[in-house]
């Protein structure tokens, strides 16, 4: 399924592997704060009967 | 429709709630169609045989870095100028992802460096303006964080981004002028004598287009967590008032 | 402003150890290099300017801390602010200051170092020139970066990541003048380009760090 990357398939895949996990990273970090800060704000305005926005 | 609209908190979570999902899909699709199809279907360069697949993913990576600090220069002026508070917000969500971004180009240049010159790292004029750039963005987050006040932060951070523009294009100068260096000169540029050739060009384009959106996605949704911050640090404190 | 300027390095000197902080490291580094990197003198003398600019940079960087700390924290940054000089003129001065108590003994002292790290001969007047031009741009900057952080409980470190990379072309064009000296090489270029620097940010960057103060004391 890999084509022939010859000689160089090992940089050829670290540098693919380490952006796509530096990519990842930033999206889950970016998500995960995310829900957190929704799941917060949902909190807060519920308490104070709040739900505008 | 002007960005004077989405000073508005209100007004920017609901178009940008619109617009998410669409930025989201294009992103998806530009990049897994580029970098697949730079990936498996593109010939090896003569020279440099396979090694050539990394141009998807450092090319863009690098335009991206330089792009997401103009855009946080932009966004600063604008906080400065009109106290847009959206801007100063999506300028502080732009700042990680230009950090990745810079991180990435680093990384793939130096995997690409390694066979290509037989150096991990060289101190050449383009990959010491990006660590240069990679730290100026380190302080800039770490300035949005250090401070307490978010008005004060967006300040601060503000003129903390037009002095290190201009102390980075300087840097750039100074490092052109220091080494001359291993790195080829621009890859893609509106002369096409020098452009790489067809093959590679249209599958890079595609990539290009998906960090493109990839940066816009991730700002909007950055914004929006930034924007709702704001909103939980307003009711606690008139939970506290009360 | 002159009374304001006397005021401060009053205080720099009998405070103590700002004054001899710098001057202390800076004489650590040049007598701990030689000892990590062996006595050749050919070695030594290949890398006395760099060594020597590095080592003026970061003993530059250790002092700039106290730039407005002090004033700040027993209110006295708030009186200068209502003054009635410009606030871009109370920070020039402060930048004034602290390039007399730090650049200036730098720089003099700097000859007598660049003996024990055998620099050629040719590039002692250089190394002069350049730190002399280049180190007040030192403290200019290093000023901006404290007063971004003046209002910070534990800004030492923020400072520094925040500074160094807005030294990098000071650093570059103050270290390759010094190179070309010892070389015997023509340094205008880059004695040229120090000293533009050197006044551009004399210049410009008090606005930006009267600005940043003004922000952090509001």
């Amino acid at each position: 399924m890999l084509p022939d990357l010859g000689k160089y398939a090992l940089p050829v895949l670290t540098a693919y592997g380490a952006s796509l996990g530096l990519i990842l990273a930033i999206v889950l970090l970016t998500l995960w704060r995310g829900t957190r800060v929704r799941r917060l704000l949902r909190d807060v305005e519920q308490r104070q009967g709040r739900t505008d926005v | 429709m002007s960005i004077w609209e989405y000073a508005n908190p209100k007004k920017f979570m609901e178009t940008s709630a619109i617009a998410l999902p669409w930025a989201a899909a294009a992103t998806a699709a530009c990049l897994v169609a580029g970098l697949v199809w730079g990936f498996f279907f593109t010939p090896d360069d003569y020279k440099q045989g396979s090694t050539v697949k990394i141009i998807y993913l450092h090319v863009p990576a690098a335009l991206m870095a330089i792009n997401a600090w103009l855009m946080m220069l932009a966004a600063s002026l604008i906080w400065l100028v009109r106290r847009h508070h959206v801007s100063a917000l999506a300028a502080k969500a732009a700042g990680p992802v230009g950090l990745t971004f810079t991180l990435i180009a680093l990384v793939t240049g130096a995997v690409w460096g390694q066979p290509m010159w037989g150096t991990w790292w060289a101190w050449d004029p383009r990959l010491t303006s990006f660590l240069i750039l990679a730290l100026f963005y380190l302080g800039y987050i770490a300035l949005w964080q250090a401070v307490e006040n978010p008005d004060t932060a967006a300040d601060l951070t503000s003129v903390l981004c037009i002095v290190g523009s201009v102390f980075a294009v300087l840097s750039r100068y100074a490092v052109n002028f220091w080494n001359q260096g291993l790195h080829q000169g621009a890859t893609l540029s509106l002369d096409k004598e020098e452009n790489i050739s067809d093959v590679f060009y249209f599958p890079l384009l595609l990539c290009i287009g998906g960090f493109v959106l990839m940066f816009l996605t991730l700002v909007l949704l950055r914004t929006r967590t930034e924007i709702r911050v704001r909103r939980v640090q307003a009711l606690l404190a008139r939970e506290r008032m009360a | 402003m002159i009374a304001l300027l006397i005021r401060d390095l009053r205080l720099a000197l009998r405070a103590g150890g700002g004054f001899g902080l710098g001057l202390a490291f800076f004489l650590l580094v040049a007598v701990l290099v030689p000892l990590g990197v062996g006595p050749e003198s050919a070695t030594l003398a290949k890398i006395a300017p760099g060594i020597l600019w590095v080592g003026a940079l970061l003993a530059c960087l250790l002092s700039l801390d106290r730039i407005f700390a002090l004033d700040y924290e027993d209110g006295s940054l708030d009186l200068l602010a209502t003054a009635p000089i410009p606030l871009e003129g109370v920070v020039a001065v402060k930048a004034a200051a602290h390039w007399i108590v730090t650049g200036l003994p730098l720089t003099l002292i700097s000859p007598l170092l660049a003996l024990l790290l055998n620099l050629p001969p040719a590039g002692y007047g250089w190394l002069l020139a350049s730190l002399a031009l280049g180190t007040p741009a030192l403290s200019v900057i290093g000023t901006f970066g404290a007063a971004l952080t003046v209002g910070l409980k534990r800004g030492g470190l923020l400072l520094s990541l925040l500074v160094l990379p807005l030294y990098v072309p000071t650093l570059v064009f103050g270290a390759e003048a010094v190179r070309r000296g010892a070389e015997g090489m023509s340094v205008a270029t880059p004695l040229l380009l120090l000293a533009g620097i050197t006044a551009g940010v004399a210049a410009l960057l008090p606005f930006a760090s009267a600005a940043a103060v003004r922000i952090n004391l509001r």
